[in-house]
């Protein structure tokens, strides 16, 4: 009886796997292949990337700022308080703004993009639209993966500055440090393996975000019950990849730069 | 009722290949057998009706003659091209000739009706002009042009199922599959809704596949005509019955009955009588 559970438990993981690869291995392939709907790309751009920022700034300033003023205690007590703006930037930029500017969207988007695939799904809109004529991995997997990996990139970069800011904030008016000795820090120990570190992470996890999303989207069965299960799955599911696959990408990274 | 002109050109097929051919089609999910051995033909201009309790496997057998689903075994064929065994791709080419009405409509809920009627041939990227004139006429023939504008949330169930066999008669298509199209409406939108399929039926002469588990609509379809000059329904003449409509019903995944009105009504299958009863 156990070993019949754990038969079917393994066969639905990997037909799920297999489902997913597929659903995102086609998507992306139909990034090169006509029609190209580049309006859904764009209007996916605006509600993924410019309808994050809000959150993005408040996230990334706040996160700076929490970073500096932990940190600069501790470093007081070696006497290397001046180099806060060196510790917040390289948090920011290898680790903190990709990882959490990921999980915000990710909170915000795949949780979207499951639910508003999985409504159209259990309302055969997806059917209809197979129907008509159009794949909807094209028309609507496709410009969300694309969107996703291309704004979270500038998000990141948005989310890197603003945290910095925000370090320098808590540095200045509330730890009375020097502003120039801040930024000069934050800005010449960095090297150009750390900034590469931090802009190739929000590809992998643009990349997670869209197609978990998607798929779980894609796959909802069973009506409103249904939807709200792909949601939760999709942002628990992506959240987590982000931070198992964040650490394969450090460890990764690590290992051809040295740093 | 408003004659439009939806005007239907020649359909380059031979009058003798069948519409569709289901061939011994069995489906399954999660180990339990939805449809089994399933074989039957829908011929050119004819309407097949497909009865059955709910849950028996109707709405599956209608996606699977459209290619939004394959069959574990068996074969589908429709317009002589084999369904159950095209690529996607294909399959997409061979729907510019199927109309669809799903069960609840299934209108894109983010666009206007303009939209959602003018979906297919806004893919297709046919000009503006046509496309709006194209939008106007079959919207003229479920008479809903003033709704344009509106979203599907602004309709009522009624007029969402009829935006719906606008979109599905856009292209003009050779074949229609009609999922229980008056599923959830009161009476009297119902025979509206019936009114269209006989009015598409008899003016267009297009082949389809009717599911339904009403009756009252099933015996509307045989027993009545589209008269062009009234522009209305209207019942045949006493004692007559449309020889093009005939039925299928389905009982636990199995075809059990597929024939004429006639052969319908004086079954001796239990299940036959009792779901007449």
């Amino acid at each position: 009886m156990a070993i019949a559970t754990l038969d079917r438990a393994a066969k639905k993981g990997v037909s799920a796997i297999q489902e997913y690869a597929l659903i995102s291995g086609r998507a992306l392939g139909n990034l090169f292949q006509r029609p190209f709907y580049g309006a859904d790309v764009i209007t996916q751009a605006d509600i993924i990337g410019v309808g994050s920022i809000p959150i993005v700034i408040l996230t990334g300033f706040f996160t700076g700022g929490v970073l500096a003023l932990q940190s600069a205690s501790t470093l007081a007590q070696f006497g290397a308080a001046a180099v806060t703006g060196q510790l917040v930037s390289f948090s920011m930029i290898k680790e903190l703004g990709p990882v959490l500017t990921s999980l915000m969207v990710s909170g915000r988007n795949a949780s979207g993009m499951a639910s508003e695939l999985g409504s159209m799904m259990v309302t055969e809109q997806i059917d209809a639209m197979r129907a008509l004529g159009t794949d909807p991995l094209k028309k609507l997997v496709m410009p969300r993966i694309v969107a996703t990996v291309v704004m979270l990139f500038f998000l990141t970069i948005i989310s890197d500055a603003i945290g910095i800011l925000g370090g320098a904030a808590v540095s200045v008016f509330l730890l009375s440090q020097d502003s120039s000795q801040y930024f000069h820090t934050a800005y010449q120990s960095l090297r150009y393996a750390d900034i590469l570190q931090g802009m190739v992470k929000p590809i992998f996890f643009g990349l997670i975000i869209s197609s978990i999303g998607c798929y779980y989207g894609m796959t909802t069965r069973g009506g409103t019950q249904g939807v709200g299960r792909s949601t939760t799955q999709a942002v628990v599911w992506s959240s987590v990849l982000i931070i198992a696959s964040d650490f394969v990408i450090s460890r990764f990274m690590i290992g051809i730069f040295g740093r | 009722m408003s004659q439009t002109a939806v005007i239907t050109e020649p359909a380059q097929r031979s009058p003798d290949e069948p519409a569709v051919v289901f061939e011994d089609v069995s489906i399954g999910f999660e180990g339990k057998q939805v449809l089994r051995n399933l074989s039957f033909t829908v011929k050119q201009g004819e309407t097949r009706i497909l009865l059955g309790p709910a849950g028996v496997g109707k709405s599956v057998l209608l996606k699977l003659a459209d290619g939004l689903m394959r069959p574990d075994s068996g074969r589908i064929f429709v317009f002589g091209e084999e369904v159950s065994a095209m690529p996607e791709e294909q399959l997409f080419k061979l729907r510019s000739r199927i109309g669809i009405v799903f069960q609840e409509g299934a209108l894109f809920d983010s666009l206007t009706v303009r939209d959602n009627v003018a979906y297919r041939l806004m893919e297709e990227h046919l000009p503006h002009d046509d496309i709006e004139k194209r939008v106007i006429e079959a919207l003229r023939f479920v008479e809903l042009e003033h709704t344009l504008d509106k979203f599907p949330s602004q309709l009522s169930g009624g007029m969402r199922r009829r935006v719906a066999i606008a979109r599905a008669i856009i292209n003009r298509p050779d074949l229609l599959l009609y999922d229980s199209p008056t599923g959830g409406l009161d009476p009297i939108t119902s025979t509206t809704i019936i009114e269209l399929v006989i009015k598409q039926r008899d003016v267009y002469r297009t082949s389809s596949l009717l599911v339904t588990h009403r009756l009252q609509d099933a015996f509307t379809l045989v027993s009545h005509r589209f008269n062009r000059e009234t522009n209305k329904m209207e019942p045949l003449p006493e004692g007559q019955i449309d020889p093009q409509t005939s039925f299928l019903m389905l009982d636990e995944g199995k075809l059990v009955f597929d024939g004429s009105t006639h052969d319908l009504i004086h079954s001796d299958d239990p299940f036959i009588k009792e779901y007449l009863s």
